[in-house]
């Protein structure tokens, strides 16, 4: 099961070491991690997301990311109503009779279009995983370029 | 007034109560030896810096204070790595000093450079690089109060040579400055109500008490509770002293090497009282047959210990002995009469036991120790079979007796700690059980022990094997010794080089008198060569996967 957290950490160097550490020990494979500054300058947000192939190891790594010193605070998302986002750029390979269909999928998506290249067209959307799911689902059948993420972001909604 | 980096970490150690620190010296601690050449405070020189890591740790195991130990950068760090994790694996509170390069060649592969706080980050409870002199005040502060509070630990700090020579306004800090570090001490009054009706209704109960109990200071409550509710108790290798074993509720240390009755109990226990304890595997044998009509009280500092390896009912989390006492209000008297009168069966059945017979044995050895020593000496160990048999056939009465490498399995651990505690406690009589492989892995710490005047005596229980890995090659790779046959050199000769005192023991009979001989030096460590029978086993045995009550060998 995939699991969301959302862990405040002192912004210090070496805090991001300890904090993959945990995971990495356990061979757990991290799917995406975000990290940012918050209104606080002393303060940094990581949004890591992890699939837990075992329930038990990861109530393990959610202690023992507590116990870490320079945690603040951690919440495991995954059980509460949360908001959360992320950006994908999308390269399509595209021609003349493909592009009408991209751009197409681009509007339903509200996507941001760029059109710079003559044989791609890159997408940019930002949406909640549904949507992003939605949309790599929907391009599926072309010719995916490259796709880069900014990895999720979340923010519990209390 | 302006102090040096170098000045500021000793005037802050001197502040957090440290009296002395183990350690060697080298090119990027020269600041920091430079304070030490004239200044009050005690410097143990070992001969390899392993050795001053578990000097540390002895010392911090034998008086409950934090243990102190400093090397250089790179080498002299990285020698530093086992002791640091021995010290880890059982929460023992060690401030370790590292120096490093200067700070504008760090991440140059500069000489003697190593990323000490990268490797060692997973063995410390936390550690720190100081890149500013003026953080390092409050980061010592920081230090102490993480190795010591919580579930103790070690701490390192690695410090950049260019930093112990700057020079700031030297400020105490008062308080640690740590946001997100706060260990629940108190325990939750409605767990702890409902831990006492549970112990009420409960027919077999069991405490299981583990070096938790140790380093919260709280024996004393155990024993209360033990008394109050007649309920017997079983400690493990971390918790020999914490409860007295010549108690009539005592059953002595239970796991893999554990005494059958303890093990016996707790399989057959309807209750299980963890107090400061991990159900580490060597405790609980196979899991899926641990205990199976058990429910389990847990009582841990660290949240993180709790339903880690079995299902908790009742979880408390927070300070042994601040738990214990609150449970002793509440608690009431359990019919445990029926239930302790099987236990004395199996006491009677199964008692330890080795053979009585003319030969040296090494369980007679550690036997005369006790006797001569009356349980008043501080046990150190090395690791294997001495270790087993010293915590099978010596009977701890109070905490601190027993220090012993029980998480990581350190060899070598023994004689360097014994030094520590030596130091720390000099009026205690300090042994180190040894093995003729361990004490050959820090031997050179014989010149410490040497120069230092300390009386430390080790007894090695010489078979010229490395027993233990050699009793599972016997009984489960077919007698094939691979390995594990050593050529010794001359333990009475090689202490005499170092000018310590030597002496050989060959007959049984000779034991007492060699012992008496030994305890009556004063002023320099004794090397007791006792040759013992060469293939005997410890017993009683679990294989390793096997349920705790299977056990094999030494049953009468």
């Amino acid at each position: 099961m995939k699991h969301t957290f959302s862990v405040l950490v002192e912004n210090k160097f070496g805090v991001l070491a300890r904090v993959a550490g945990l995971f990495a020990a356990r061979g757990f494979n991290i799917e995406s991690l975000a990290v940012s500054p918050t209104n606080d300058p002393t303060v940094s947000h990581m949004t890591i997301v992890v699939d837990a192939p075992d329930e038990r190891i990861l109530e393990q790594i959610k202690k023992q990311l507590n116990k870490l010193v320079d945690t603040i605070k951690v919440q495991d998302l995954t059980t509460e109503d949360f908001i959360d986002r992320e950006l994908v750029l999308v390269k399509i390979a595209v021609d003349a009779k493909i592009r009408p269909q991209i751009l197409e999928i681009a509007q339903s998506l509200e996507a941001k279009i760029d059109e710079a290249a003559a044989n791609a067209v890159t997408l940019e959307v930002v949406g909640d995983k549904n949507k992003i799911h939605t949309l790599l689902q929907l391009l599926k059948t072309f010719e995916i370029k490259e796709v880069v993420r900014t990895g999720r972001i979340a923010m519990s909604r209390k | 007034m302006k102090l040096s980096g170098a000045k500021i970490l000793i005037e802050s150690l001197k502040k957090e109560g440290v009296e002395v620190i183990f350690g060697y010296p080298g090119g990027s601690v020269l600041p920091i030896f430079d304070v030490l050449y004239d200044n009050p405070i005690k410097f143990i020189l070992t001969r390899h810096e392993q050795g001053a890591a578990h000097a540390a740790d002895g010392y911090a195991r034998a008086t409950g204070k934090a243990g102190v130990c400093l090397a250089t950068s790179g080498p002299g760090a990285t020698n530093l790595v086992t002791g640091i994790a021995t010290a880890y694996m059982d929460s023992i509170p060690v401030v370790a000093i590292t120096g490093q390069v200067k700070t504008h060649l760090i991440g140059n592969d500069a000489f003697q450079e190593a990323d000490v706080t990268g490797v060692t980050r997973p063995i410390t409870k936390h550690n720190f690089l100081v890149k500013d002199v003026r953080e390092l005040a409050q980061t010592i502060k920081n230090a102490f109060h993480l190795a010591q509070s919580g579930r103790p630990g070690p701490v390192l700090i690695d410090l950049p040579v260019d930093v112990t020579m700057a020079e700031t306004e030297f400020h105490h800090p008062k308080e640690p400055d740590l946001r997100g570090y706060r260990p629940t001490i108190s325990g939750h009054p409605g767990q702890i109500k409902k831990a006492a009706r549970l112990i009420l209704q409960s027919k077999r109960p069991i405490i299981y008490a583990g070096g938790g109990v140790i380093i919260s200071g709280a024996s004393q409550e155990l024993k209360k509770l033990a008394d109050k509710a007649s309920i017997p108790v079983t400690t493990t290798l971390l918790g020999l002293g914490c409860f007295p074993q010549t108690h009539k509720l005592s059953l002595g240390m239970l796991g893999m090497h554990g005494t059958a009755y303890a093990n016996h109990a707790i399989m057959e226990s309807d209750l299980i009282i963890a107090v400061g304890a991990r159900f580490d595997d060597r405790v609980t044998g196979r899991l899926d047959a641990f205990a199976p009509e058990a429910k389990i009280i847990h009582i841990d500092i660290d949240p993180s210990a709790i339903s880690k390896n079995v299902e908790v009912d009742i979880p408390i989390v927070g300070d042994a002995r601040n738990i214990l006492s609150q449970l002793n209000k509440i608690v009431k008297p359990v019919q445990t009469k029926k239930w302790l009168e099987r236990i004395d069966g199996w006491k009677k059945k199964s008692p330890l036991s080795y053979k009585k017979d003319d030969k040296l044995r090494p369980q007679y050895v550690v036997e005369q120790i006790y006797e001569l020593t009356k349980g008043e000496a501080i046990i150190c160990t090395e690791v294997g079979q001495n270790q087993m048999w010293a915590a099978q056939f010596y009977q701890y009465t109070k905490e601190r007796t027993y220090i012993s490498s029980g998480g990581l399995g350190t060899m070598g651990y023994g004689f360097p700690a014994a030094i520590g505690a030596q130091v720390g406690k000099p009026d205690s009589i300090v042994f180190d059980i040894a093995g003729d492989g361990s004490f050959q892995m820090n031997i050179q710490e014989l010149a410490t022990a040497v120069a230092n005047k300390l009386p430390v005596k080790v007894a090695i229980l010489n078979n010229c094997y490395l027993g233990m890995v050699r009793q599972w090659q016997e009984l489960f790779y077919k007698k094939r010794y691979s390995f594990t046959c050593l050529a010794n050199p001359d333990f009475v000769k090689v202490a005499q080089a170092y000018g310590a005192r030597g002496i050989r023991v060959e007959k049984k009979k000779d034991v007492t008198p060699a012992l008496k001989q030994a305890l009556s030096v004063k002023d320099a460590p004794v090397v007791l060569d006792f040759i013992v029978e060469k293939e005997e086993n410890v017993f009683p045995m679990v294989p390793a996967g096997e349920a705790i009550n299977r056990m094999i060998g030494g049953m009468a």
